[in-house]
């Protein structure tokens, strides 16, 4: 069954089940690299991607619950070139070990920053808390959204 | 239907162990006088380690795995440093047992140790050739000829040519012979730097990073079914041919009470190994213990005893007064952010396993036995995946998939283990517990030190063919191999006993390990081994003596060290702490300290945590930690502060939340909710100093904090509250009640 997607503001045809996870298909289908595998059953946020904004669970998340939404990936949130705040915090900050649970970590960032423009440490940990990282990263992590809440603010007064 | 049956029936009441020279395998028996490092004595061919092409780009290929530590960025740094070019130029290969050097398992905490020295070595002679062949094509004498950024200087004026103009006379196939000698310390340039990591971008851009992001043409996709019980056995009946007419399952693999399932899509596979769950029946062993009786059994149990270290004669000192206690942790998990997984596929009388395990050149031994191959015909080739702090399933998981691709040549298979596959197949870092009695003289002090440590092993690492019976499936399969010897490691650096004997001078002390081979769960090394548990013992019971008489915790530790290092880190603790304003914490918070050396022979680490506890509910607020390290040069100091914060976090989550649960019937520690660990809000604050040693040598820093932060904890715990916890985790119920 053909399954339309928008993702990273592309128009894809999928020929898979309605019913299939979305990380399957961003992953297998899309080959994107993204949004991880961790548990399958959205207690860690490893697999975190926006969808029309917000942060969701691809593992969780059947593709046709998606159809018509706007899905973006860590590949869609910027690259080398045109890092978004929170990549380039990330970069600076040296925010992970392993690394493995980055990806959640950005993107359940870039919803709640898109919120909450100015938060205080306390919320960016509140914001996380459901988001599991297993190497101690945490106050970088920490450390990566403030500072890229920062560079939102200064570009958006520029 | 499920029979009982004693789970010690068909193994044997205690399986002999071997003592494990960990690293016998590179050859650390070198010829006396050897001046090559062990790494290098073992792997002597310089092509093995660098390679250089025309535009000079460098090609640094080690056989240390990155597993999220950071080890790719510090050997690049000391390749740098030594070949004299910009760190950009500098590549890191992954571990390729087609390609790379053997230096065994990456683990202990000793790659920039071991393998650093070994790259150090091999670059500074490789430098040392390149400048040669400079002075030939240059036509000058060679003591005139430097090399800066990768261009050759005359008399340090750059001349035209660099590296890339000289590899094509370049021949690294031969032995390195110690020749040249590294650069001195006070010409570093990028070593002791904090350079930023080079496998960061990569994994911030979603760029392939990861094992998981190798997708293969053709890949099917696997999974296994089974339970956490690898002696369990598939009852009849076994009719599984509904599950293998479901959408896209292409075959279900019965091999003895090893099942698998492969379809064409990962979705089909899950929705597959479901069924197959439904249809199976195991006759699985009831756990001879449950969660609150591990203690009692593990002090039971058949265990091999010796006295690893005696000095001086106990019980010969005059003492006023005898104190004991007794302290413990339960069975904790490694649990890796990524299940995990494995590629295989078997091409003509070829079989290529793509794995996250910690020892690609032990594994291809261990798989080729597993599936009836010559070793020459397995090849493992290493991608990275979440960090597994030790033997995690990785292993288990890459047999799974090669047993699997035997079944289906040709095709490219993709296993992937469930969570729940992760949390009941890893083996756990194992339950222990010890006794510590002190016999102490009329003034208080210490002249009488017994310590025993009960444990199961910390080694059953399938290192080659000869432990292939350690991997999961291989006691699952039709013909099983023999369940392999379990590892005792030891001393100096120990296993369960790794930091059982006391850093400190004590007169008369005995120390004796209890070695329980035989356990109801599979267990093996956990980040740190028995260190954790020790250190939080001897830190604990140190804290305890310390606050009957009265004594700052510091000082009392310090009158019984020899070791200026040790007392380095504790004296910086003490500025750290009084700088933090630590000294005037008042209930209910209250402030902990521990310290401890690492295996007796690695890093330093003294950590302060700061707590506040609601003695109401027992609810535990880890604030902030300070920590202080000596890990001699530093290679990078960021990354080293990286791994000592996150080893002082993950402790603190080990320390407060974890433990395996273990009911009749095994394992029901099956996923986050069921082994919850630290989170964000959780965490407490962490600011780690480095102690400068920069003229000792390098040592790792990877399992450095993670003991002294489990004694801080408690002794934090103990400060707020008055009241003493000695069985870990420090829950909120046992805070409460104590």
């Amino acid at each position: 069954m053909a399954i339309k997607l928008n993702v990273n503001d592309k128009e894809v045809q999928l020929d898979i089940k309605p019913d299939t996870p979305l990380l399957y298909a961003l992953r297998n289908d899309l080959e994107l690299n993204g949004p991880k595998f961790g548990c399958g059953v959205a207690q860690c946020g490893a697999c975190a991607v926006l969808v029309d904004g917000k942060s969701v669970r691809s593992c969780v998340v059947p593709v046709n619950a998606v159809v018509g939404s706007k899905i973006v990936t860590l590949e869609g949130l910027g690259s080398p070139e045109a890092p978004h705040p929170l990549q380039a915090a990330f970069v600076k900050e040296q925010a992970m070990q392993c690394g493995y649970c980055a990806n959640g970590m950005v993107m359940t960032a870039a919803a709640f920053l898109q919120k909450n423009k100015n938060p205080t440490d306390e919320q960016i940990r509140t914001a996380l808390s459901r988001n599991l990282c297993r190497c101690g990263a945490h106050n970088r992590i920490v450390s990566a959204v403030g500072e890229a809440a920062r560079s939102y603010r200064e570009g958006e007064s520029s | 239907m499920t029979t009982r049956r004693s789970f010690l029936q068909g193994t044997g009441a205690i399986v002999l162990y071997f003592n494990m020279v960990p690293t016998s395998v590179l050859g650390q028996q070198v010829a006396a006088g050897s001046n090559l490092p062990e790494s290098l004595v073992a792997n002597p061919s310089l092509d093995t380690w660098l390679r250089i092409d025309a535009d000079g780009l460098v090609t640094l290929s080690p056989g240390k795995c990155e597993l999220g530590q950071g080890i790719q960025t510090a050997l690049a740094q000391i390749a740098a440093e030594e070949l004299d070019v910009a760190f950009d130029r500098v590549r890191v290969a992954a571990v390729d047992t087609a390609t790379s050097p053997n230096e065994a398992y990456t683990n202990g905490s000793r790659s920039v140790e071991v393998s650093g020295a070994a790259v150090r070595a091999a670059a500074a002679e490789v430098r040392d050739i390149l400048v040669g062949l400079a002075a030939d094509e240059l036509a000058v004498e060679r003591n005139k000829v430097g090399v800066a950024n990768g261009v050759f200087t005359v008399d340090g004026s750059a001349s035209k040519i660099g590296y890339g103009a000289v590899v094509a006379d370049l021949q690294l196939a031969r032995n390195a012979t110690g020749s040249a000698s590294p650069k001195s310390q006070d010409s570093y340039r990028l070593v002791g730097q904090s350079l930023q990591r080079i496998d960061i971008p990569r994994k911030v851009f979603a760029e392939s990073a990861y094992i998981q992001d190798i997708r293969m043409d053709g890949m099917l996709h696997a999974r296994v079914v089974r339970t956490g019980d690898r002696e369990a056995k598939l009852l009849p009946p076994t009719d599984f041919s509904a599950v293998s007419r479901l959408p896209g399952v292409v075959k279900i693999i019965r091999d003895g009470s090893f099942l698998a399932v492969v379809a064409e899509r990962e979705e089909q596979a899950v929705k597959a190994a479901k069924a197959l769950v439904r249809l199976c029946h195991w006759d699985t062993a009831k756990l001879p213990m449950q969660s609150p009786t591990i203690n009692e059994w593990l002090k039971k149990a058949p265990a091999d005893v010796r006295v690893v270290a005696e000095s001086g004669a106990v019980g010969s000192a005059e003492v006023a007064r005898t104190v004991s206690a007794n302290y413990s942790r339960p069975f904790q998990a490694h649990a890796s952010m990524s299940p995990s997984m494995s590629i295989a596929q078997k091409s003509g009388d070829q079989l290529t396993v793509w794995s996250h395990t910690q020892g690609a050149f032990l594994m291809r031994g261990a798989i080729a036995k597993l599936v009836g191959l010559d070793e020459e015909n397995v090849r493992l080739i290493i991608a990275e995946a979440a960090g597994c702090y030790g033997h995690n399933g990785a292993d288990d998981a890459a047999a799974d998939a090669a047993l699997i691709a035997m079944h289906m040549p040709g095709k490219p298979i993709r296993l992937q283990w469930s969570r729940a596959d992760e949390f009941l197949g890893e083996p756990y870092g194992s339950a222990m517990t010890t006794r510590i009695s002190a016999g102490l003289d009329a003034n208080g002090q210490i002249v009488d030190w017994q310590y025993d440590v009960w444990s199961g092993t910390h080694s059953i690492r399938p290192a080659g063919a000869k432990r292939a019976g350690h991997l999961f499936a291989a006691r699952q399969i039709a013909q099983p191999l023999p369940a392999a010897p379990v590892g005792n490691i030891p001393q100096p650096r120990g296993g369960g006993d790794r930091n059982a004997v006391p850093l400190y001078a004590f007169a008369n002390q005995r120390i004796t390990k209890r070695l329980i081979p035989d356990m109801p769960v599979r267990v093996s090394a956990l980040r740190g081994l028995g260190a954790y548990m020790n250190v939080f013992a001897i830190e604990s019971f140190m804290d305890e003596l310390a606050h009957a008489q009265g004594e700052d915790p510091i000082s009392f530790r310090i009158r019984y060290l020899a070791d200026k290092r040790a007392i380095g880190v504790l004296e910086k603790l003490r500025e750290q702490m009084a700088a933090a304003g630590f000294d005037a914490v008042v209930a209910p918070a209250g402030v902990g300290i521990a310290m401890a050396r690492y295996k007796n022979s690695g890093a330093y680490c003294a950590v302060a945590m700061r707590v506040v506890v609601d003695t109401e509910t027992g609810q535990l607020k880890l604030d902030r930690a300070l920590c202080a390290a000596d890990i001699g040069l530093v290679v990078n100091p960021d990354g080293a502060i990286n791994q000592i914060e996150g080893g002082v976090i993950q402790s603190a989550s080990w320390t407060v939340k974890e433990q395996v649960r273990l009911g009749l019937n095994g394992v029901t520690s099956t996923d986050w909710a069921s082994y919850p660990i630290l989170t964000f809000p959780e965490v407490p604050l962490v600011e780690v100093a480095l102690v400068d040693q920069s003229n000792e040598p390098s040592l790792g820093s990877g399992e450095a904090s993670q003991g002294p932060t489990a004694a801080a904890i408690a002794n934090a715990v103990a400060n707020a509250t008055g009241k003493r916890i000695r069985d870990l985790p420090l829950t909120a119920a046992r805070i409460k009640k104590s």
